[in-house]
C-alpha cells in the first residue's frame, strides 16, 4: 500500500502531477465524469484513494460532480473535480452557488479547443474568460496556470490553500499539453509542505453567524455535524445565512464577495518576471505559452533587444498592479495566447494611455513557438 | 389579552381534555383544522388577524355531543403550526 | 357554549417551535399549502426515532418546497434547483454519521433533477429523500411539471397537458431504492409512520407526498380553495400497503393509491460497498 505523499523525485505527467499535488494538499473527496484531456486525474485518484483513505465518485454528469463537491466541503472534505470546456460549461451554475455559499472547492480545467466539442485532444487556452465570468453574476474567482508538471504539482497545493483561506472556489487552469507531457516532478517531505486549514468559529453555536466576516472579510466556516446548526442558500442572505433579498442587503454581500479577494490581491497574485529590469517590450504569458515566450525573449536579448517577461502564474484576480507599473517603463507589451485575445484585453486595459499592446492569437491545436513569438518581437522593437 | 412570547403571542382554550392553543398571527385561514376535526368543534370567527385572515374558534356543544376529543388532528394538519392541543395529562 | 380561558404571560410554542427558526414564522407558503405539514410530519419521525438535531442535515433544492431547509434549526442546505441529490451525495459520503434529508420538489428532483435521482437509487446511496410533490412548478406561478396530470392546466399548458406524467415510486423501484412510499400531506399520521420506519433503514429511501399547491396548481384545476385539494386527496384514496408500483400511476379519474410500496433489505449502500474497496486494496 503507497502512502499518501510520495516524497521523491518522479517522472510524472502534468495530469499525474496534479492528481498527487491534491493528495498531498489533503484533498480527499473527489467527484468527476470524464472528458478528454482530463480523465487521467479522475483516474489516478480513482486508484490511490482506496488506498490512502479518500472518497471517489464517478457521478452521472459534472452538473451532479460540482454539486456533491460542495456538499463535501461543507462535511469538512477538502475536495476536487477536473473537467475540460464542454465539462466546465456545465459546472457553472454551482460555481456561483459555490461563490455565494462561500465554499472552498478547487476546480481543475484541462483545457481544449472549443468553442462546443471542438478540439478534444488538442490544446487551447480559450476558457481564460469564462474562468472569470462563466457564472452570472458580479464575482471575484481564484484561478492559477501552471507551464509544466513540477509547476502543476506545486499549483494544485496552492489552489487548495487559496481556496481554503478564502472561502472560495478556485481553478487550476491547465492545458492539454500541460497535463499530457512528461517532466520531472520533486515531492517534498510531509513536513516541509505548508497547507492551509478553513477557519474555524471560535464562538459557541449559539452565537455563531455563519456570514459574519472577521476584519479580512472572510467568515468562519462551520461544518455539517459539528453542532452550529446553520442554514445556507444561493439567495442573497444576511449574516444569519436567512434570505433577504433586499436591495441593501445584495450591495453588502456581493460587495463583500467581490472585496474579499480585490483586497487580498498582493497576496493571492504570483508573477514571473525575468529580464525586466531595463525592458521596453514585455512578453506577457502563462501556461504552456510561458516557455516558447521566455525563449523568444532570450533570442531577443541576443539581438539586442531591450525585451522582458512578465508570467502571470495568478490568471484570476487579474495582476493589474504588475501591468499598471510596467506599463510606466514599457513600450510595448505582447501577449501570444491560445486563443482569438482574453488576457490580452486586460493587459490592453491596464497599460491604456501609457504603452501599446499587441496579441499573438492562435485559436489552439499546437502551441506558438518561439520563433513565431520572436519575430513579433522583433517588429515591434522596429516601430 | 393574548400571552407573550418571545416569537409570536397564543390564544390558551380550554375544552373539557385540555387545552387549544393558537397563535393567530401564524393563521392564514385555510379551514384545514376546521374541515379535518373528527368532531367539528372548530368554525371560522369573526375575528382577523393582521394579516386580514380569520383564525379558528372552538365551538364545542357538550349537549351535542361535540366536544374537542384532543385528537391533536388539527395540530399535525395546520400548515401555519398556528395551533396545537395539549391534552390532559390525567385523560 | 364552551368556556374559554385565555392564558396571559405563558411562553407559548407550538412543539414544532424547537426544531424551528421560529423568528422566520409565519413562512412563505399560501394558505392550505401541503409543505407545511409534511415537513411537521418529517420532525416528528425525527423524534420518533430519536435522531438529536445536531446530526440532522435537510438538503433542498429550488422551489417553494426548496425554502423548508432554511426554516428549521439544523444545518440546511438551499442548493440550486436539481441538485441537492448529488449536494447530499458528497455531504452525506464525508460524514456517513449524519442523518442526511432531502426534501424538494417535484420539478426539482424529477424535472431538472432526474437524472441525478435516478442514479441515487442505481448506486444506493444512504439518503432519504421526501418529494413534495404538488403537479405542478409553485415557485415559479404555476407552469407545467412532469408530474402534472394529463388534461391539466398550468400556465405553459394553458389548453390542457398533452404530455404523460411521472409514476415516480414505479421510477424510484426500477431504478433501485429500497423503500418507497406515497402518502399525501393529509395522511399526515401514516407520513409519519413511514418516514419514521424509512428513517429506520439503510440506503436510498424515497417517499412521495402529494402535496396541495391551492395557488399555483388549484386555481387552474378547478380546485382553488385552500382546502379543496386536501378534500380530493381525502375523498379519493385508497391505502394498498405492498402495491405494484406500475400500477400506482396518478390519473386525474382515477382513485389515488397510498402506502408503503416497496422495502427491501440486506442491499448494501454505496458507501458500504466503497469501504469494502478500501479494505481489499490496502490488503493487497
Ligand atoms: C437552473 C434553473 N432553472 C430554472 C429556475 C426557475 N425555477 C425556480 S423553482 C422552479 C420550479 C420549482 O418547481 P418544483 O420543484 O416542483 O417546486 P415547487 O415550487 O412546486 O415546490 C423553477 C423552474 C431556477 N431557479 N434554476
Ligand atoms: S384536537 Fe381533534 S377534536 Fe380537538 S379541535 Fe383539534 S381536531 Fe378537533
Ligand atoms: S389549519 Fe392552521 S392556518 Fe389553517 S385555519 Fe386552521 S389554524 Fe389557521
Ligand atoms: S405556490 Fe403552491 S407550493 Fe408554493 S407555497 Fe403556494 S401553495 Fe405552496
Ligand atoms: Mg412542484
Amino acid at each position: 500500500m503507497r502512502k499518501a505523499v510520495l516524497t521523491g523525485k518522479h517522472f510524472w505527467y502534468g495530469n499525474i502531477a496534479i492528481a498527487e499535488g491534491a493528495i498531498v494538499a489533503g484533498c480527499r473527496f473527489f467527484a468527476g465524469y470524464p472528458i478528454t484531456p482530463a480523465s487521467e486525474i479522475a483516474e489516478h485518484i480513482s486508484r490511490r484513494f482506496p488506498e490512502i483513505g479518500g472518497t471517489f465518485v464517478q457521478f452521472e454528469d459534472e452538473l451532479a460532480s460540482i454539486a456533491a463537491m460542495l456538499g463535501a466541503s461543507w462535511a469538512g472534505a477538502k475536495s476536487m473535480t477536473s473537467t475540460s470546456g464542454p465539462g466546465f460549461s456545465l459546472m457553472q451554475e454551482n460555481i456561483g452557488l459555490g461563490v455565494m455559499m462561500e465554499v472552498p472547492i478547487v476546480i481543475v480545467n484541462v483545457q481544449r479547443g472549443a468553442p462546443s466539442t471542438g478540439l478534444p485532444t488538442l490544446t487551447a487556452q480559450g476558457d481564460v474568460m469564462q474562468t472569470k465570468w462563466g457564472s452570472h453574476g458580479s464575482y471575484e474567482i481564484i484561478a492559477l496556470s501552471p507551464d509544466s508538471p513540477q509547476e502543476a504539482f506545486n499549483l494544485t497545493i496552492r489552489c487548495f490553500n487559496l481556496a481554503e483561506k478564502y472561502r472560495v472556489p478556485v481553478i487550476l487552469l491547465t492545458s492539454e499539453t500541460v497535463g499530457h507531457s512528461a517532466g520531472k516532478v520533486v515531492v517534498p517531505p510531509k513536513d516541509k509542505i505548508e497547507l492551509v486549514q478553513r477557519k474555524k468559529p471560535k464562538v459557541p453555536p449559539e452565537d455563531y453567524l455563519p456570514y459574519k466576516p472577521d476584519e479580512d472579510l472572510i467568515p468562519p466556516m462551520a461544518c455539517a455535524g459539528e453542532g452550529y446548526a446553520f442554514t445556507t442558500t444561493g439567495l442573497t442572505h444576511d449574516e444569519k445565512g436567512y434570505p433577504d433579498t433586499t436591495a441593501e442587503a445584495h450591495e453588502k454581500l456581493v460587495r463583500r464577495l467581490n472585496d474579499k479577494i480585490r483586497r487580498h490581491l498582493k497576496d493571492i497574485v504570483d508573477v514571473e518576471e525575468e529580464n525586466m529590469e531595463d525592458a521596453d517590450i514585455a512578453v506577457v504569458s502563462y501556461g504552456q505559452v510561458s516557455r516558447p515566450a521566455r525563449k523568444a525573449v532570450g533570442m531577443a536579448r541576443e539581438d539586442g533587444i531591450k525585451a522582458g517577461s512578465i508570467k502571470l502564474i495568478t490568471i484570476w484576480p487579474f495582476a493589474e498592479h504588475v501591468i499598471h507599473r510596467w506599463a510606466k517603463q514599457v513600450e510595448y507589451f505582447v501577449v501570444p495566447e491560445l486563443n482569438y485575445g482574453q488576457i490580452y484585453l486586460e493587459v490592453k486595459r491596464e497599460a491604456a494611455g501609457e504603452a501599446k499592446s499587441l496579441l499573438i492569437p492562435r485559436m489552439g491545436g499546437k502551441l506558438i513557438t518561439p520563433t513565431e513569438i520572436y519575430r513579433e518581437i522583433k517588429k515591434v522593437s522596429e516601430k | 389579552m393574548q400571552a407573550s412570547s418571545k416569537v409570536l403571542p397564543s390564544q390558551r382554550v380550554k375544552v373539557s381534555r385540555g387545552e387549544i392553543h393558537v397563535i393567530k398571527e401564524r393563521c392564514k385561514q385555510c379551514n384545514l383544522c376546521i374541515d379535518f376535526c373528527p368532531t367539528q368543534v372548530l368554525r371560522e370567527s369573526d375575528e382577523a388577524n393582521e394579516k386580514g385572515y380569520h383564525v379558528p374558534e372552538l365551538v364545542e356543544e357538550p349537549e351535542k355531543g361535540n366536544t374537542c376529543v384532543a385528537c391533536g388532528f388539527c395540530q399535525v394538519i395546520c400548515p401555519e403550526y398556528a395551533i396545537w392541543i395539549e391534552a390532559r395529562r390525567d385523560e | 357554549m364552551n368556556e374559554q380561558t385565555i392564558a396571559e404571560d405563558k411562553l407559548e410554542l407550538h412543539p414544532i417551535d424547537k426544531w424551528l427558526r421560529s423568528e422566520r414564522m409565519p413562512h412563505i407558503w399560501c394558505p392550505g399549502c401541503g409543505i407545511g405539514p409534511t415537513l411537521y410530519a418529517w420532525i416528528r419521525a425525527l423524534d420518533r426515532v430519536g435522531i438529536p438535531k445536531e446530526k440532522v442535515v435537510y438538503v433542498s433544492g429550488i422551489g417553494c418546497c426548496g425554502r423548508g431547509s432554511g426554516y428549521l434549526d439544523v444545518d440546511g442546505f438551499h442548493t440550486t434547483h436539481g441538485r441537492a441529490i448529488p449536494f447530499a451525495i458528497g455531504l452525506k459520503l464525508v460524514k456517513p454519521e449524519l442523518c442526511v434529508n432531502v426534501i424538494s420538489g417535484d420539478g426539482d428532483l424529477f424535472s431538472i433533477g432526474g437524472n441525478h435521482f435516478i442514479h441515487a437509487c442505481r448506486r444506493n446511496v444512504d439518503l432519504l429523500v421526501i418529494c413534495t410533490n404538488n403537479f405542478i412548478y409553485g415557485m415559479t406561478g404555476g407552469q407545467l411539471a412532469p408530474t402534472t396530470p394529463l388534461g391539466d392546466r398550468s400556465t405553459t399548458s394553458p389548453y390542457g397537458n398533452i404530455e404523460p406524467s411521472f409514476n415516480t415510486p414505479h421510477l424510484a423501484d426500477a431504478s433501485g431504492a429500497v423503500y418507497v412510499a406515497r402518502w399525501t400531506s393529509i395522511h399526515v399520521r401514516r407520513l409519519e409512520k413511514s418516514i419514521a420506519e424509512a428513517m429506520e433503514m439503510k440506503g436510498f429511501r424515497y417517499i412521495e407526498v402529494l402535496s396541495p399547491c391551492p395557488v399555483s396548481y388549484g386555481r387552474r384545476n378547478k380546485l382553488p380553495e385552500p382546502d379543496d385539494i386536501a378534500e380530493w386527496f381525502r375523498q379519493s384514496s385508497i391505502i394498498r400497503n405492498g402495491a405494484n408500483t406500475s400500477e400506482v400511476q396518478i390519473e386525474k379519474e382515477k382513485p389515488l393509491i397510498l402506502g408503503n410500496f416497496v422495502k427491501r433489505v440486506g442491499k448494501p449502500t454505496f458507501y458500504e460497498l466503497m469501504k469494502k474497496l478500501e479494505e481489499k486494496v490496502r490488503g493487497r
